[in-house]
């Protein structure tokens, strides 16, 4: 159980004086993450923004051991010093215990780092692997990634005279990351903070890999207001484009059961989905809220299970 | 000298992989790829049979494989891997982070052509792609040079002067396939010649966190590389007081270089790997004290020093390149090589020679053939094409 009296004594181990913008998630899902932790925690990072605003040479904003090797390889990296780890613990070079929690972006996980993801899984390294899923390349400049929801603006997939957004619909890391027999998977959001602690705590428990998905509101990708981005995460799980549920041993559970708002109320406060609210692109809009409709359904039908 | 040898038959695959297991590495992280194969293969029943204590990471790719080398050495253990031809090349991004972050990684290297077109064979286009990578690179003609150059990888990748991981090459399948006599060392002589692994800024010690791999932007960056410039320049001290050790462990000298028939030699020839012992043969066979080689141990570091020294007399010199660059001069040991003369006063005339490109046999007959042109440009004083082809059709 966390204890937000505890947590607020708690001390922070991803310090200020980092450089992520305002109104990103980032921050804020990782020190909700690393105050959920019991053990010492050494983290691996995959290259992204996390990545580049944290550790600006000489500084880093990280108090606890830290790496950053490249962008399609932070499970690989981290599969790596969790071995050495078990080494050293059997030949008696150190005696605590430590958890090993990887960050990286949708791009660092969907895309470039599926199979790196994907071999940590499948070898069994006891490790966290937590996805800050901001649903596109947002530290090159707002590239789509095989995570971007169909019809969203960015600059590789703009609103054009023929093509609106992006043509494809978003990847379902969650059944990927399942059909490796992961014992805790689970997806979350950063404003349903009890949720998401509750699930790291789970997760570390685990002898073997964990997979978390978050949603990670990124202003300057998503076209947001600052002050808006934990109001969105909280829409993306009320309007059920974004449910609360995870998979523990096989076994799905919904965290959080929400009245369905429209999804419009989610979209309309985000430019990047602008012109799906215009007259023109009514079908389009219709078809999206249809995609979310039917995997809540899907989703809805396996909890019951 | 060590108290007990062990004369084996062994390839240089299974040599190597019974240098790890005498070496007992914490993290061993590899994929498998022709012709390396065989030395995770070996290596993977030692440690199913328990002779070793090393945490076994089968990774699903050569470029996850360096990737958890570096997590592994990142976090205090003594990491080891090997790879070959398109594996290094996956392995190449990688590589540059390992030696940046001076990670003391030892990884073997069965030399084999790049694609395309696909080829299993040898030549140094793999390792050669690598150069720049900040690795310090052992090159070995035969399967007791691979076995010794192992083992002595381990010290100087680990000296604190040094620091930067080390890849021993070896010619795949002339030596990683060849069955040759190998004496090996004794377990305790080489455990008490590597020693203790001292981990240095482990991120598991916890007390003291680290954070590896930040970024450095036009105010650093410049500056760590220089401090990896240094790095490779002390490598040349610590991997000829390393060779001193081991002669006192084993009997056998090593240097940055080797000099064979080069005391009266007026032309020599220049090669790295196995293509050295045809050389040898071939110079054995003719009694000729004028013909000598110049076999390079070290490339990187690039021991300009010894290679002029030992090739001041010569008169003409021919440098054997097993790995091409195209649109430039000749091959990049050829292009070093006599860069490295620039500054001499007396410097012999110096050919470029491409053999054995995606294992093309090389013969004592073409070895002969660059000693003719050499000794010929010699007397006409006409030298000929300055970059040339051996056993290349049309040629």
């Amino acid at each position: 159980m966390v204890r937000l009296k505890e947590i607020a004594g708690s001390e922070e181990m991803l310090g200020c004086g980092h450089r992520l913008c305002t109104g990103c998630a980032e921050p804020i899902i990782v020190r909700q993450i690393l105050h959920a932790t019991e053990n010492p925690v050494v983290i691996s990072n995959a290259t992204g923004c996390l990545e580049v605003a944290t550790t600006i040479y000489p500084y880093s904003a990280w108090k606890v051991p830290w790496i950053h090797s490249a962008f399609e390889n932070a499970a690989a990296t981290m599969s790596g010093v969790e071995s050495a780890y078990k080494a050293l613990k059997r030949t008696g070079k150190i005696s605590k215990n430590i958890d090993f929690i990887v960050f990286a972006g949708d791009g660092g996980t969907y895309d470039i780092g599926l199979q790196s993801l994907s071999g940590a899984l499948e070898r069994g390294h006891r490790l966290l692997y937590v996805c800050l899923d901001n649903e596109a390349y947002m530290n090159t400049g707002i590239q789509r990634s095989s995570s971007t929801p169909k019809g969203a603006w960015t600059t590789t997939s703009p609103v054009g005279k023929k093509v609106v957004g992006k043509a494809e619909n978003k990847k379902d890391i969650i059944a990927i990351v399942l059909a490796h027999s992961v014992k805790y998977v689970a997806q979350a959001a950063p404003s349903h903070w009890m949720d998401l602690m509750t699930k790291v705590q789970k997760a570390l428990k685990v002898d073997g890999p964990s997979y978390i998905n978050v949603m990670s509101p990124c202003p300057r990708g998503w076209r947001n207001e600052p002050e808006d981005s934990i109001k969105l995460s909280r829409l993306a799980v009320e309007t059920c484009y974004w449910p609360l549920y995870e998979v523990e041993n096989g076994i799905w559970k919904l965290n959080y059961k929400p009245k369905k708002k429209p999804l419009e109320e989610y979209f309309r406060l985000q430019k990047r989905f602008a012109h799906l609210l215009l007259p023109e692109n009514k079908p389009l809009f219709d078809e999206i809220q249809r995609l979310v409709d039917e995997r809540w359904e899907s989703l809805l039908k396996k909890v019951s299970l | 000298m060590s108290k007990m040898t062990n004369i084996m038959a062994l390839n240089g695959n299974e040599a190597i992989a019974e240098a790890m297991k005498q070496i007992n590495p914490d993290v061993v992280a590899s994929y498998p790829i022709t012709p390396q194969t065989i030395i995770v293969e070996r290596f993977s029943e030692f440690v199913s049979d328990g002779l070793v204590d090393t945490e076994f990471l089968a990774a699903e790719s050569e470029h996850s494989a360096m990737s958890s080398c570096i997590g592994a050495a990142a976090a205090g253990g003594r990491t080891m891997t090997a790879t070959s031809s398109q594996g290094f090349a996956l392995m190449l991004e990688m590589l540059y982070i390992a030696s940046s972050m001076r990670l003391p990684i030892v990884m073997a290297v069965a030399n084999r052509a790049l694609s395309g077109p696909i080829n299993i064979h040898c030549d140094h286009s793999d390792s050669m792609s690598g150069r720049d990578s900040g690795w310090i690179q052992i090159y070995s003609e035969n399967v007791q040079e691979a076995y010794d150059n192992i083992i002595q990888a381990i010290r100087i990748s680990e000296n604190k002067d040094v620091r930067l991981p080390v890849m021993v090459c070896m010619d795949g399948f002339t030596t990683s396939h060849c069955v040759e006599r190998v004496e090996i060392l004794d377990e305790t002589s080489v455990k008490n010649f590597v020693g203790e692994y001292e981990m240095h800024n482990s991120l598991l010690d916890i007390e003291h966190p680290v954070t590896y791999g930040p970024i450095a932007l036009q105010d650093y960056y410049f500056e760590h590389k220089r401090q990896l410039l240094d790095a490779m320049d002390h490598a040349i001290t610590v991997i000829e007081n390393t060779s001193e050790e081991f002669e006192k462990l084993s009997g056998r000298k090593y240097g940055l270089v080797e000099a064979y028939n080069m005391d009266e030699a007026e032309i020599a020839i220049i090669v790295i790997g196995s293509t050295a012992g045809t050389v040898k043969s071939f110079i054995d066979g003719s009694g000729n004290n004028k013909l000598g080689l110049l076999k390079i141990r070290s490339f990187r570091p690039f021991p300009i020093k010894e290679i002029t020294n030992k090739l001041k007399n010569c008169r003409a010199v021919a440098v054997l390149d097993r790995a091409l660059s195209p649109g430039s001069l000749g091959g990049p040991l050829f292009t070093e090589v006599r860069s490295a003369f620039y500054d001499e006063q007396t410097k012999p005339i110096i050919l470029s020679y491409i053999y054995g490109l995606g294992g093309r046999d090389t013969t004592t007959n073409m070895i002969s053939q660059v000693y003719q042109d050499l000794e010929s440009t010699i007397k006409t004083g006409k030298t000929g094409k300055l970059v040339n082809y051996l056993g290349l059709r049309g040629e």
